[in-house]
C-alpha cells in the first residue's frame, strides 16, 4: 500500500520522485533502505515538535537538523508518494502539522477544509517570494503557463475560505518551497542531430529508441507537449483536457506505440537512468537529477531545452487546520526560517529552485550562484550539498539561467477534471 | 503421511488412533491451529477483499456501499480482456516450457545419476540461483539482452548479425525467458520427487516384457509422474498469473499483466477497483487449478 519512509534523506534529492510518484512497494523499499540511518534525533528538552509529511521533495534530513539547530524546533518528517499524500492530507488531518505537497495536490486537498491559509503579514519574506507564485509571471511580461499554475491555487479570499482566490490576497495556501522545469533528456553522442522540439521524440529516425514515463498525470503532459509541437492539436488547456482532447492524445500514443516508436515506458527514477545509460533509448522524458546520475557515470547526457518550453512542477508547505497557539507560532517561525536563505541555497545546489531566490543568494558562493542560477560557466568544481563533485569547472547548466528556464514554462503539473477518464484511457494505452 | 504433507493437502480427518479423547474431538483439536492460521491470514483477508470490491471510492477514501460498478467497469472494458489474454498467453507459454524443461531435468536427476549423494548435490546446484532474490535474477537479464548487451555485442563482433537484435529485450520474448528462468525449479522439484518414488521394479518389469526406452517413458514413467507435473503446474500457473514485476521490467512497461493492472489501480488509491480485479483473478486461477486437479487426481495418485 502506501510506501512510507520516515525522514527520508534522498541522496542529492535523487530519490525524490522515485519515492513519491511510483508508490511501488519495490521502489519504495529501495529508496527507503537509504533512509534507515536517517531517523530524526529526538530532543527531549524541547517541547515544540512539528510533524511534516508530504511528497518528500524537501523532506531532507539536513534541513530538519539545521532547523533544530537554528530554531530548536524538532521536525518529524514523513515522505509518501503523491497519491498517498493527497489521501492522507484529507483523511488524516490530525496526523500532521505541516503538509509538504505539490500545488496540484493542494487543488484537491485545500477545498476539503483540512488546512488553514497563512496570513502573509506574518510571512517575513513574503515580498521576496518569486512572483511566479504570486501572479504566475516570472517577469512582468511573461505569459502565464497552462495547467495547475501555483498562483491559481496559492490564495484564498479569507481565513476561513476554501475557495481559491483569483488575485493575490492576504491569505496564502502554500508557501512555495521547491520547483523546477522538466524537459526531455537526450544522449548527444547518439542522437546525431540537433534536438530542438518536443516533436523530435516522434522522429522515425529514433524509432524504438525513445521512452516516456508511465505515470499518467505527468506522462499525459509530456504527450500533450509532443502533440502540440507536432501540430496535431491545439489544447485550450493542456492541464485540463476535455474528454475529446484526452481521446485524441491517447489514440495518438497508441498508434505510436504500435508503430514501435517507444522502447520502454519507465516508472521509476532508476529505470530512466538505466535506459539512458545503457543506450537503449537516446531521447526520453527525464527528470533533472536523473540526467545528473547518467552524467556521473561518465556518459554524455543533456537536459535539452526545447522551443515549446518546459513542463514545470512545484511544491510548498501548508498548515493543518488544527494548528493553533504555540504550535502555530512555531510553524510560522519555521516557514520564515525556511525562506530566510539557508534552505534555499541548499535546494538551489541540488539543481532545484527555491522560492525566495534573493535570500538564498546570500548563502551561496558567487560561483555557485553563477552556475546554478545565472547560467554562467562554472569557475571551479560545482559541489552537491553533500560535497560530491557534480560538475567540473567550465560546465554550463543545461537550459541556462533561472530566468531562461522558469521563464519558458509551458505548463504545470496538474490535476484534470476528467482525471479518472484520463487514467482509464492511459491504462488502455499501456495495455494496447 | 509424508505424501499428504508434501502435497499441502493437510486434511482434518487424518487423526491417528487416539487412546484418551474421543476420536472426533482429537480430530477437531488437531485441525484447530491450521484453521486459526488459515482463518486469520487467508479467509479473513479474502472476505475483506470481496467486501471492499463492492465499495465506492474517490481519491480521498473508501465508502461502504454495495455497488457492482467495480465489476462492470472491470469486465466491461476491453483493456481487462486484452490484459487477461496477454497474461494467459504468458502463463501458457511459461507453463509449457517449464514443464518440458523441468521434466527432463528431473528425469536426468532421477534416472541417470546413480548415487543419491550426487543426486542431492546436483539438485542443490539447481537451487543455486535461488540464493539471490528473484528481482536480481530477473534484472540481470537486462545487460545480457540489451541493445548493447552481451548477446548482441558478441553476435556483432562474430559477424553473425550486422545490427543488434531489438526483440531480445523489452519484448514478449524477454518476459517469457525471464518467467521460465524464474519458475522452472518449481516444476523440477515436485516432478523429481514423484520420479524418485517410482518403484524401479516397474521399469524392470516393463523391460522384461519387451518395452523399449520410449515405451517405458511414455507408458510407465509419464503416467506415474503426473501428480508431480500437476503440482508443478499449479505452482507455475498461479505464480505467473499473479506476476507483475517480471512483466513490467522485462517488457519495459510495454506489456500489461493482470497484477500490474491491479498495482496501477492501487497506486492511484482505487482499492475497490483493484479488489474487484483481485476477485476476478482469484476465480480465474481457482478454475485453472480445478481444471488441473480434474485431469490429475493428486490424492489418488500419490
Amino acid at each position: 500500500m502506501t510506501t512510507e519512509t520516515k525522514s527520508a534523506t534522498p541522496a542529492k534529492g535523487i530519490s525524490r520522485r522515485s519515492l513519491l510518484k511510483t508508490g511501488a512497494a519495490a521502489v519504495g523499499a529501495i529508496a527507503g533502505s537509504g533512509a534507515i540511518t536517517g531517523f530524526p534525533t529526538i530532543w527531549a528538552q524541547n517541547p515544540i515538535t512539528l510533524r511534516q509529511f508530504g511528497t518528500g521533495v524537501s523532506n531532507i534530513n539536513a534541513i530538519a537538523e539545521k532547523c533544530k539547530e537554528d530554531l530548536g524546533i524538532t521536525l518529524e518528517m514523513t515522505a509518501t508518494d503523491s497519491d498517498a499524500a493527497a489521501q492522507r492530507a484529507v483523511t488524516q488531518p490530525d496526523s500532521y502539522d505541516i503538509a509538504d505537497i505539490e500545488y496540484w495536490i493542494a487543488k484537491k486537498v485545500f477545498p476539503t477544509g483540512v488546512m488553514q491559509p497563512m496570513d502573509v503579514s506574518k510571512i517575513k519574506y513574503y515580498d521576496k517570494i518569486v512572483p511566479l507564485f504570486i501572479n504566475g509571471k516570472l517577469k512582468p511580461d511573461s505569459v502565464v503557463a497552462q495547467g495547475t499554475a501555483p498562483h491559481t491555487v496559492g490564495f484564498v479570499d479569507a481565513q476561513d475560505s476554501k475557495a481559491f482566490a483569483k488575485e493575490p490576497t492576504q491569505w496564502m495556501t502554500l508557501i512555495p518551497t521547491i520547483y523546477n522545469a522538466d524537459t526531455l533528456g537526450i544522449r548527444p553522442d547518439l542522437v546525431g542531430r540537433e534536438i530542438s522540439t518536443w516533436a523530435d521524440i516522434m522522429d522515425p529516425a529514433f524509432k524504438g529508441k525513445t521512452a516516456i514515463l508511465n505515470i499518467p498525470s505527468i506522462g499525459i503532459m509530456d504527450a500533450a507537449m509532443i502533440m502540440e509541437a507536432m501540430g496535431n492539436i491545439k489544447y485550450a488547456d493542456k492541464g485540463n483536457m476535455t474528454k475529446d482532447e484526452i481521446d485524441r492524445t491517447i489514440d495518438f500514443l497508441i498508434k505510436a506505440k504500435q508503430d514501435g516508436q517507444f522502447r520502454a515506458f519507465w516508472k521509476s527514477f532508476d529505470e530512466s537512468v538505466n535506459l539512458m545509460a545503457s543506450g537503449e533509448v537516446v531521447i526520453q522524458s527525464m527528470w533533472s537529477p536523473a540526467v545528473a546520475a547518467v552524467r556521473s557515470k561518465g556518459i554524455a547526457c543533456k537536459y535539452q531545452p526545447l522551443k515549446e518550453g518546459y513542463r514545470a512542477w512545484g511544491g510548498g508547505l501548508g498548515l493543518a487546520a488544527h494548528l493553533q497557539g504555540a504550535q502555530l507560532d512555531a510553524a510560522y517561525e519555521y516557514i520564515n526560517w525556511y525562506l530566510s536563505g539557508w534552505v534555499g541555497a541548499y535546494l538551489n545546489r541540488q539543481g532545484y529552485y527555491s522560492a525566495a531566490m534573493e535570500t538564498a543568494k546570500a548563502h551561496m558562493s558567487e560561483d555557485e550562484w553563477g552556475f546554478w542560477v545565472e547560467g554562467k560557466p562554472a569557475k571551479g568544481d560545482i559541489l552537491s550539498p553533500e560535497g560530491k563533485v557534480m560538475e567540473k569547472a567550465g560546465a554550463v547548466r543545461d537550459g541556462g539561467s533561472f530566468e531562461e528556464r522558469m521563464g519558458k514554462v509551458a505548463c504545470w503539473n496538474s490535476v484534470m477534471d476528467e482525471d479518472r477518464y484520463m487514467v482509464r484511457r492511459w491504462n488502455e494505452f499501456i495495455a494496447a | 503421511m509424508t505424501a499428504v504433507t508434501t502435497s499441502g493437502e493437510m486434511k482434518a480427518g487424518k487423526a491417528p488412533r487416539s487412546l484418551v479423547a474421543p476420536r472426533w474431538l482429537t480430530a477437531y483439536l488437531q485441525a484447530t491451529p491450521l484453521l486459526l492460521i488459515l482463518g486469520f491470514f487467508f479467509i479473513l483477508p479474502i472476505l475483506m477483499i470481496i467486501v471492499v470490491s463492492f465499495w465506492d471510492y474517490d481519491f480521498a477514501g473508501l465508502y461502504p456501499d454495495f455497488l457492482t460498478m467495480n465489476y462492470t467497469d472491470t469486465l466491461g472494458s476491453w483493456v481487462t480482456w486484452k490484459t487477461y489474454l496477454n497474461t494467459l498467453k504468458f502463463t501458457v507459454l511459461t507453463w509449457a516450457l517449464t514443464l518440458v524443461i523441468g521434466f527432463w531435468v528431473a528425469y536426468f536427476l532421477a534416472f541417470h545419476i546413480r548415487t543419491t549423494t550426487m543426486q542431492m548435490v546436483l539438485f542443490l546446484v539447481c537451487t543455486v540461483p535461488f540464493f539471490t532474490s528473484n528481482i536480481i535474477r530477473m534484472i540481470s537479464w537486462i545487460p545480457v539482452l540489451g541493445r548493447n548487451g552481451l548477446v548482441n555485442s558478441a553476435l556483432i563482433k562474430l559477424g553473425v548479425i550486422p545490427e543488434p537484435i531489438e526483440w531480445l529485450l523489452y519484448s514478449d520474448f524477454a518476459v517469457v525467458l525471464a518467467l521460465v528462468h524464474l519458475n522452472t525449479l518449481f516444476m523440477v522439484t515436485p516432478i523429481f520427487n514423484t520420479l524418485m518414488r517410482i518403484d524401479r521394479s516397474l521399469i524392470e518389469a516393463a523391460r522384461d516384457c519387451g518395452a523399449n526406452g520410449w515405451q517405458i517413458l511414455w507408458n510407465v514413467i509419464l503416467p506415474l509422474a503426473k501428480p508431480g507435473m500437476a503440482i508443478g503446474s499449479i505452482f507455475v500457473v498461479t505464480l505467473v498469473m499473479a506476476d507483475f514485476s517480471t512483466v513490467q521490467v522485462m517488457s519495459g512497461g510495454q506489456s500489461a499483466s493482470v497484477a500490474l493492472m491491479m498495482k496501477n489501480q492501487m497506486s492511484l488509491l482505487q482499492y475497490p477497483a483493484a479488489a474487484a480485479n483481485a476477485v476476478v483473478l482469484l476465480v480465474v486461477v481457482l478454475l485453472m487449478v480445478a481444471a488441473i486437479l480434474r485431469i490429475v487426481d493428486i490424492r489418488k495418485e500419490l
